[in-house]
């Protein structure tokens, strides 16, 4: 007994300086903004401290707020998340295969992740530019290169030249040929490249600054281009050395019984690999889940002030102009619950659906 | 004939074909990556008017020496050659971008904050995390492994969270706008005491109850016995902190007013609002951002990669 205690109270030193931190940097302030979410506490002291319930909820909630487009960007921002993943596999299951020079390759991928800062998002920022920069510059010059205006209105010209005996036959050429040399060049040449972080354009044609879908914002925009940048960022990163260690712990003798089988490269993949990997696979949704969620803010503050007309605010940079720009910490208090109960939920979620398919 | 052919070729495809294949695939994907890295390192040595241009190296070739009436010869082989190399040699290239950053920003200043900051914080979170997590991993005490549950749960919380009650922690303690400010808050990770916990429980018991019967007490066995061992994991810790911190942006950005103690990012950040034109001076301070990044990580790359697999996939 005297042992015990002895031991516990040993621990208890070891835990302190950590603990005390944790109590003081941790606890108190997750317990301090629970209690201050339900008042209208606001640091310019216009108005003066009220209990007011449930009314900053209330107010995030209603249908007319401003939380559920923002709700939406970062939802969408999160659609990168599965391209990303299934990236870092392909990549991972091409590294994995024994050959020289790997490491130099695996260095190369990983790379923009660990770069990964307001310096890479400032010359993001730049290969972005509509005008300028070297991304729409490419873009438009290919695009002038191909010359596929042209080129149609010469396969119209062709194609109007055919004069069969059949009427049918006719009338059809007479209306490709045309198709070719009067609509197409028109359509082709009227192409421009994309605005990309000034323009609310994104590919699932989603509303700006309204709940929705809107056809005219059909087209690639700011919200597609900071998914590309992630998507760029995040896909020969830690995922993928995730999946790396993954794949070298696949038991060997598990392949060779697929080559009995006589089993293909995507049988191999589709029955031995990707199953083994499932755990991997589980955690890494898990952790891109949690991480979305919380996600764009540096974008949004770095590349695009939340603009154009807020396509690209997510919850985080929301809450972040509402408590140190307005300084509505009440409010900004239950946004971050908000956000707080969206993750726990989803990740419960993960956790109840998911493991199901997870064969330890 | 034909049915031997193929089988040559089969047999050529299984042995290197397919390694060919996924080489081009893998340098392709290469490229890529780099393309945005090249395109920061050659627009921070050109000048402003060119930058805009596709042309990657700095100064066009002058074309001058192939004007019509000029038949092609030797001499203007030569002449060709000869500005090829000074192109690659550097002599139009404008290094005078790097000085500017200097002369724009307190950029010196700026990293200073960044490293001290990042150095502090590594420090202390290191210290605390190794203990907190000795007394996971090591020690055997009652409700040990529920309270390190609830450790972990508050892994959950996003950031967000606390950050508004601690900003307001800070303006009460006169912290805000300080090097302290800065530091305490970020020393404290559950993420730290996760991650090294993890390593220690690797360390058999055997040799902390062995130096336990010899007399050592709890202290010894952490300084002398454990932290040796756990070392691989305490190099990641540190690697992991001090990125996280030598970028940290959120935080600085909310605390931190005054210009003199910014911190790299909050720095660049405010550099880009102001100087949003110069764009060849800008990449010149993002590569200088950058550099050091990528020499830390050739060098610590084989202690990463083990961390980063290790602490995640037996988690």
């Amino acid at each position: 007994m005297k042992r015990k205690t002895k031991t516990t109270l040993t621990a208890l030193c070891f835990l302190l300086p950590n603990l005390l931190g944790f109590f003081v940097f941790m606890c108190g302030p997750v317990i301090f903004s629970l209690v201050v979410a339900f008042t209208n506490w606001n640091l310019t002291k216009t108005i003066p401290l009220r209990w007011i319930g449930f009314d900053n909820f209330a107010k995030l909630l209603e249908l007319k707020s401003e939380f559920w487009p923002y709700l939406v960007n970062t939802v969408y921002l999160m659609m990168g998340m599965p391209i990303a993943i299934a990236g870092s596999l392909f990549l991972a299951v091409l590294l994995s295969q024994r050959l020289k020079g790997v490491v130099v390759y695996r260095t190369l991928f990983y790379l923009p992740m660990f770069t990964a800062g307001v310096a890479m998002l400032i010359l993001w920022k730049k290969l972005y530019n509509p005008d300028f920069g070297p991304i729409n510059l490419a873009i438009e010059g290919i695009w002038g290169y191909l010359r596929l205006g042209d080129a149609c209105e010469v396969i119209g010209t062709g194609v109007l030249y055919n004069r069969p005996d059949s009427e049918v036959l006719r009338s059809l050429i007479h209306d490709v040929g045309w198709w070719f040399k009067g609509v197409l060049p028109e359509w082709l040449n009227s192409f421009e490249a994309p605005d990309w972080l000034s323009s609310t354009h994104n590919l699932l044609a989603v509303g700006a600054e309204q709940l929705g879908f809107d056809r005219k914002q059909f087209g690639l925009g700011a919200k597609d281009a900071i998914i590309i940048m992630g998507i760029w960022t995040v896909v020969g990163g830690s995922n993928m050395l995730l999946y790396l260690a993954g794949i070298s712990n696949i038991p060997q003798d598990l392949y060779e019984a697929a080559d009995i089988d006589g089993a293909g490269a995507w049988a191999r993949f589709r029955h031995v690999t990707w199953p083994q990997l499932a755990p991997t696979t589980f955690f890494i949704v898990i952790m891109s889940f949690i991480g979305g969620l919380q996600g764009g803010f540096e974008q949004a503050r770095v590349m695009t002030n939340g603009g154009p007309a807020g396509a690209t605010t997510t919850l985080t940079f929301y809450l972040y102009t509402k408590a140190f720009q307005e300084f509505q910490i009440g409010y900004a208090s239950a946004i971050a619950w908000i956000l707080f109960a969206v993750i726990f939920s989803i990740t419960l979620m993960n956790w109840r659906f998911g493991s199901r398919y997870v064969n330890y | 004939m034909s049915t031997i052919r193929a089988s040559v070729l089969a047999r050529w495809w299984f042995r290197h074909g397919r390694s060919y294949v996924t080489y081009a695939i893998l340098t392709a994907i290469a490229c890529t990556m780099l393309l945005p890295f090249l395109w920061m390192v050659l627009s921070s040595f050109k000048p402003l008017n060119e930058v805009n241009e596709l042309n990657p190296l700095p100064s066009k070739l002058d074309l001058e020496i192939f004007k019509p009436g000029n038949a092609p010869g030797p001499k203007q082989f030569f002449a060709y050659t000869r500005y090829l190399v000074a192109n690659l040699t550097m002599r139009n290239w404008v290094p005078g971008n790097y000085r500017d950053v200097f002369k724009k920003i307190p950029f010196a200043k700026y990293y200073f904050n960044s490293l001290f900051v990042a150095a502090w914080v590594t420090l202390l979170v290191t210290w605390t995390s190794s203990m907190a997590a000795f007394a996971f991993s090591r020690l055997q005490w009652p409700g040990r492994d529920h309270v390190f549950k609830l450790y972990l749960a508050t892994m959950m919380i996003p950031g967000v969270v606390t950050m508004i009650p601690n900003y307001w922690l800070m303006v009460k303690l006169h912290l805000v706008d300080s090097y302290l400010g800065l530091i305490v808050p970020a020393a404290f990770t559950a993420f730290g005491t996760f991650l090294l916990r993890q390593f220690m429980l690797t360390i058999p018991p055997s040799l902390d109850e062995a130096a336990m019967i010899d007399g050592a007490s709890a202290w010894q066995v952490f300084a002398d016995l454990i932290l040796p061992l756990a070392r691989p994991g305490i190099i990641v810790l540190t690697i992991f902190t001090f990125m996280g911190n030598y970028a940290s942006f959120f935080w600085p950005l909310i605390l931190i007013s005054r210009e003199h103690l910014r911190t790299l990012p909050i720095g660049m950040l405010y550099f880009d609002t102001e100087y949003a034109q110069d764009t060849t001076v800008l990449m010149a301070a993002a590569v200088m951002n950058v550099i050091p990044l990528i020499v830390l990580f050739l060098v610590m790359q084989k202690h990463l990669v083990k961390g980063i697999q290790l602490g995640a996939v037996k988690g």
